[in-house]
């Protein structure tokens, strides 16, 4: 198999933003890369800063936050130097997002198809017949019967599963290369859940896309991912190919979250689920250190001052633990250095 | 003689008059259309359904917010037309979805645990303060957040105060209306061990209204499948999820997610549109959504067919020889 062209290089990402208690990190150097026809699963509790990642990808950040990176590389193009301008060509033409509130993101005073032509004439061509073309024949692949019609709905005649595939033909407007989803079925019944994510893989399978999915929960990641990465307080604590990563997790939080989740078939009625005991951490100020130590079994003296060095499990697999490779597969605690 | 349900709902109805916009009339709305349901004590039924099933407003007619139609609410056998409301949220109490508006944000957490004991007199008010540190060490809360206010607070924590506060009348019935869908994976589990933890310390009976089937599978004895205001399959969690009757039901196991890298996103064969409940399909309601549709589906209603304690309300089940054929 060959190795898909990569589309998106980011390396040690950092956004800090500055409050009245010090400086809050929310991202502190994390990695990543995706191929075309990729699927890129970011995972993580609220707070972990899996959602102020991608919106530092599009620009979106807050204004007084700051992001720092030592390369961010989307088709040939270093998104760091970017003005504002350049930026606004590249958000919505050749990288999209489709967001989590289908509710909340769609202007409500306008009609969709309003909404969706200004994307195609924003970045295309200023041609209305042919953005409501394209809108049309948009709407009909994500499903939506009687597209022609919908144009001159408003958003709130549109059930949440109709909005959120008319978000996902809008982002499809202007043929992406790369689309990120920020939880984009956590407002939506199973159902339907199930059919934005069927519908998510054949499009991108179709119009060759890469995509970043963003989301907490584990069951929808084994089911698209291809590659995972888990985030803790802003860094990695784990990454690798999706079935590397389920079958033997090597980071205790990977471990913890994979025992929360009760599993029809695996856990037993009125049994115990396993939990992480303890909250995210404060990420203001000088943080030294792994930030899981205060909920883990595993914590030795060594995590106070461990560096961020990942160990490779081999095939893409790495995680950061002060335990070896060896110790993690085992499930033994670290051997203190004398 | 059987000891009556902690709760049941006989045959109740509940319609709604909604507006079809300025100047024209109203159409009627059935959110809950003839349900018939039990929870006896010390069980936990679970109710799943999609949302505008009717799930909320069956929740509401149970905690005696929301008036039925037509139709008769039990508690312990007895009608519910026979108690005042003061009563009812004695013996009954709901945990909503969302920690992060269903606690007043101006109110210590203490004035919001107390204020059922409040409300229903109970006590000296000296004694409050000692019962609100009770429940607060019950749902494990340290003592020293009774004076914070909820915005202080994370999500899980939140949750344990909500519950604190349902609990703290000691009532027969909890209904959890998606008590977890806010939270993380981490404090959902907590939550849930809590849950269960208390129903065996208390002797509660649960209501658990969720849309997370696997939840509700670890949870639930019962469980009550929900469709247009239906209860469309009622069963034994264990017969349930093992051999699941109603195309509808089927749909929804199939679409939960389970952990397995090596399974793919499943195909539901659901229709993407949930029909409008002001105006529902003719016969069966689920008939255009329905992969094994038949000729009469479209034309008249199912009746429930129970078999061993597990009832089906779809017409390939009506009789044993059709439930023998659609196996």
């Amino acid at each position: 198999m060959t190795k898909p062209e990569t589309i998106l290089d980011v390396q040690n990402l950092k956004v800090d933003i500055p409050v009245s208690a010090g400086v809050l990190h929310p991202v502190r150097g994390i990695s990543f890369s995706v191929g075309r026809r990729e699927t890129l699963c970011i995972v993580g509790e609220s707070g972990c800063g899996k959602s102020l990642t991608s919106f530092s990808l599009m620009g979106l950040l807050p204004k007084k936050a700051i992001r720092t990176t030592d390369k961010m590389d989307f088709l040939g193009t270093d998104l760091s130097t970017l003005s504002e301008r350049e930026m606004a060509e590249i958000r919505g033409g050749s990288m999209a997002m489709i967001f989590q509130e289908p509710m909340t993101s769609l202007n409500p005073s306008y009609t969709i198809g309003n909404q969706l032509e200004e994307v195609y004439m924003r970045h295309i061509e200023r041609n209305r017949k042919a953005a409501r073309d394209r809108a049309v024949y948009l709407l009909e692949k994500v499903g939506i019967t009687a597209a022609r019609s919908r144009l001159n709905q408003y958003p709130h005649q549109l059930s949440g599963g109709l909005r959120q595939r008319v978000m996902i033909a809008m982002a499809l407007m202007c043929g992406p290369d790369l689309i990120i989803a920020d939880e984009p079925t956590t407002a939506l019944d199973v159902t339907i859940q199930a059919q934005i994510l069927h519908l998510l893989a054949e499009l991108q399978e179709e119009f060759d896309m890469g995509m970043i999915l963003i989301t907490h929960d584990l069951g929808i990641v084994a089911r698209v991912a291809d590659k995972v990465q888990v985030m803790y307080a802003g860094k990695t604590v784990e990454e690798g190919p999706c079935i590397d990563v389920f079958d033997n997790p090597l980071h205790p939080y990977t471990q913890g979250l994979l025992r929360c989740i009760p599993v029809p078939g695996k856990t037993r009625r009125g049994q115990r689920l396993g939990s992480v005991p303890g909250i995210v951490p404060n990420l203001v100020g000088d943080l030294q250190g792994c930030m899981f130590r205060n909920r883990c079994e595993y914590a030795g003296a060594a995590c106070e001052t461990m560096g961020h060095q990942a160990t490779q499990a081999g095939g893409g697999h790495a995680f950061t633990c002060t335990r070896t490779l060896d110790e993690a597969r085992r499930g033994l605690r670290a051997v203190e250095a004398a | 003689m059987r000891e009556p349900a902690a709760l049941e709902t006989v045959d109740v109805t509940c319609t709604f008059q909604v507006s079809q916009g300025f100047m024209k009339g109203k159409k009627p709305l059935r959110a809950v259309n003839g349900v018939s349901l039990k929870i006896p004590k010390g069980q936990v039924v679970g109710l799943v359904g999609e949302s505008g099933c009717g799930k909320s407003t069956l929740a509401n007619i149970l905690l005696g917010l929301q008036k039925p139609t037509a139709g008769d609410v039990l508690y312990n056998g007895q009608n519910s037309a026979t108690f005042n409301r003061r009563d009812v949220a004695r013996r009954i109490q709901p945990i909503f979805q969302d920690p992060y508006s269903s606690l007043n944000p101006t109110k210590t957490i203490k004035s919001i645990i107390s204020l059922p004991l409040k409300i229903h007199e109970v006590g000296d008010p000296s004694e409050w303060d000692k019962k609100v540190y009770e429940m607060l060490d019950i749902v494990g809360l340290p003592k020293r957040v009774a004076n914070s206010y909820p915005s202080q607070m994370s999500g899980g924590q939140r949750q344990r105060v909500a519950i604190a506060r349902a609990l703290i009348m000691r009532p027969e019935v909890v209904i959890c209306d998606e008590p977890t869908s806010a939270l993380d994976v981490s404090v959902q589990s907590q939550i849930l061990n809590l849950l269960q933890d208390l129903k065996t310390e208390l002797g509660l009976t649960y209501l658990l209204i969720s849309h997370n089937l696997a939840v509700v599978e670890h949870m639930a004895d019962r469980v009550a499948v929900m469709y247009l205001g239906r209860i469309v399959e009622e069963a034994e969690a264990d017969s349930l999820f093992r051999s699941p009757r109603h195309p509808y039901t089927r749909a929804l196991l199939d679409s939960v997610l389970t952990p397995d890298p090596r399974l793919g996103v499943p195909d539901t064969h659901l229709g993407a549109v949930f029909p409008n409940p002001i105006d529902p399909p003719s016969g069966c309601s689920f008939h255009p959504r329905c992969a094994q549709c038949i000729p009469i589906c479209s034309d008249d209603k199912p009746s429930p067919f129970v078999d061993a304690g597990h009832l089906t309300e779809c017409h390939l089940y009506e009789t044993e020889d059709q439930r023998v054929a659609a196996q």
